[in-house]
């Protein structure tokens, strides 16, 4: 399978690959570690006429403590992210979930802020960022803002970045001594989750992201509050599919999808301890 | 477009359309043929290479993001003609094939497993390799020539 023809630019910098996105607009598509992007070009579900290659912007792959947070350039692969001391001391969740994306080579290659900025709510990583609260900062022409994880993911394969911008970084709450748990539920390994989950839990609150619950990634918030009133991991979990819309696929029909949150979502918080 | 990179330690420069893949490239353009293609669609392993002493599926990397990088491929493994690489060697022991197809791509990521965890447990090479698939064997004999390679000094 090979992708249908496009003009190829390489980006020198984060600026340069924003003022490109301005020149082609819509027809161009931005290339990090392209392990979400090439699947769908080779597949023709996707045919950008203009590729902006960002993956040689090293200056956007590092994982920095600052303060009250991580901060994680949004080039920065599954794989430095799986391994990361500092990550693994400080949001230990994220780390966890970076280890069940795909498969070892996979990822190689693939990078945080291309997995979340592709916005697929069968994606591992969005639960882990929506459970902990992260803020993502975008940049564009006319400078840098913050939007919170929860206002990030708009739609199905859309999000808050706009046709001329680039997301940038990835701001992780610290959260040391925190417990947490994943869970993800597929038919064969490295395949997406037909269900997943991330749960943390740190000093008395509860973050649940869900995985492939909704046309977006969505939160579970009636876990969440249910757990911060001190409910069980059983009687918390009950609500874990409230409010969602869930596909149905060859997989897993709307109702069996349900199932598997609650008890996806029970185990998760039973691996963080409640 | 004009790519040049070093692949099995010799600088190759050729013209490649845009949406060339990397698979495409080694084999078609390099001519090298021991890398193959699988599913096609980063799933089965078949086509794992290294880019820069690390294991990536070259069908899902574009010839022109390999472009001044570092690749080896299953020809740039043995030390010479005469000597396979101690995976190899293992791979060879241990019966850890049947047809051979998707040996190159589970020998390739069996090295750079070992890369990253020297000394694995069984479970870790299982878990390690769950990116290349195997329909012969039941993997039983690979994760087996996997173990024997590192606990006789590893993958170097």
């Amino acid at each position: 399978m090979i992708p249908a023809a496009f003009d190829y630019k390489r980006a020198g910098s984060a600026d340069e690959a924003i003022a490109l996105l301005g020149e082609y607009g819509d027809d161009a598509k931005l290339l990090a570690g392209g392990h979400s992007l090439l699947p769908l070009m080779k597949y023709r579900l996707a045919s950008p006429a203009v590729l902006i290659d960002i993956g040689r912007l090293s200056d956007l792959s590092y994982i920095r403590d600052d303060g009250n947070v991580i901060r994680i350039g949004a080039l920065t692969r599954h794989r430095d992210i799986e391994i990361s001391e500092l990550l693994k001391t400080e949001a230990a969740l994220l780390p966890e979930v970076a280890s069940h994306v795909g498969d070892p080579q996979v990822r190689h290659r693939g990078t945080i802020g291309g997995s979340l900025a592709h916005g697929d709510p069968a994606s591992d990583l969005p639960s882990a960022i929506l459970a902990l609260r992260a803020t993502l900062v975008i940049k564009g022409p006319k400078g840098t803002r913050e939007v919170a994880s929860d206002d990030f993911f708009t739609g199905f394969l859309e999000t808050a970045v706009g046709p001329d911008e680039l997301l940038t970084e990835i701001l992780v709450p610290k959260t040391p001594n925190a417990t947490f748990g994943f869970q993800k539920f597929n038919r064969r390994a490295q395949d997406w989750a037909i269900v997943g989950c991330s749960v943390v839990v740190h000093n008395g609150t509860c973050g649940v992201g869900l995985v492939n619950m909704d046309s977006r990634p969505v939160r579970a918030a009636g876990v969440e509050a249910a757990i911060r009133g001190g409910s069980s991991a059983a009687d918390g979990a009950a609500s874990a599919a409230d409010g969602c819309e869930p596909p149905t696929d060859l997989n897993a029909s709307v109702e069996y999808r349900q199932h598997l949150a609650r008890v996806l979502v029970r185990r998760a918080l039973e691996s963080a301890g409640k | 477009m004009q790519v040049t990179m070093k692949i099995n330690g010799t600088t190759q420069s050729h013209d490649v359309e845009p949406r060339t893949l990397l698979v495409h490239y080694i084999r078609d353009t390099c001519g090298l043929t021991g890398t193959n293609i699988g599913c096609d669609s980063s799933s089965c392993g078949a086509c794992t290479i290294h880019l820069n002493g690390e294991a990536v599926k070259s069908c899902t990397v574009l010839a022109v993001q390999a472009d001044g990088q570092d690749l080896k491929t299953i020809e740039g493994l043995a030390p010479s003609s005469e000597k396979l690489h101690p995976m190899q060697q293992a791979f060879h022991e241990c019966h850890a094939l049947q047809c051979g197809y998707c040996t190159p791509g589970m020998v390739m990521a069996a090295v750079s497993l070992l890369d990253e965890v020297p000394n694995p447990t069984e479970r870790q090479v299982r878990v390690g390799l769950e990116g290349n698939l195997c329909r012969c064997t039941g993997y039983h004999n690979i994760v087996k020539a996997v173990l024997q390679c590192a606990a006789e000094g590893g993958a170097k």
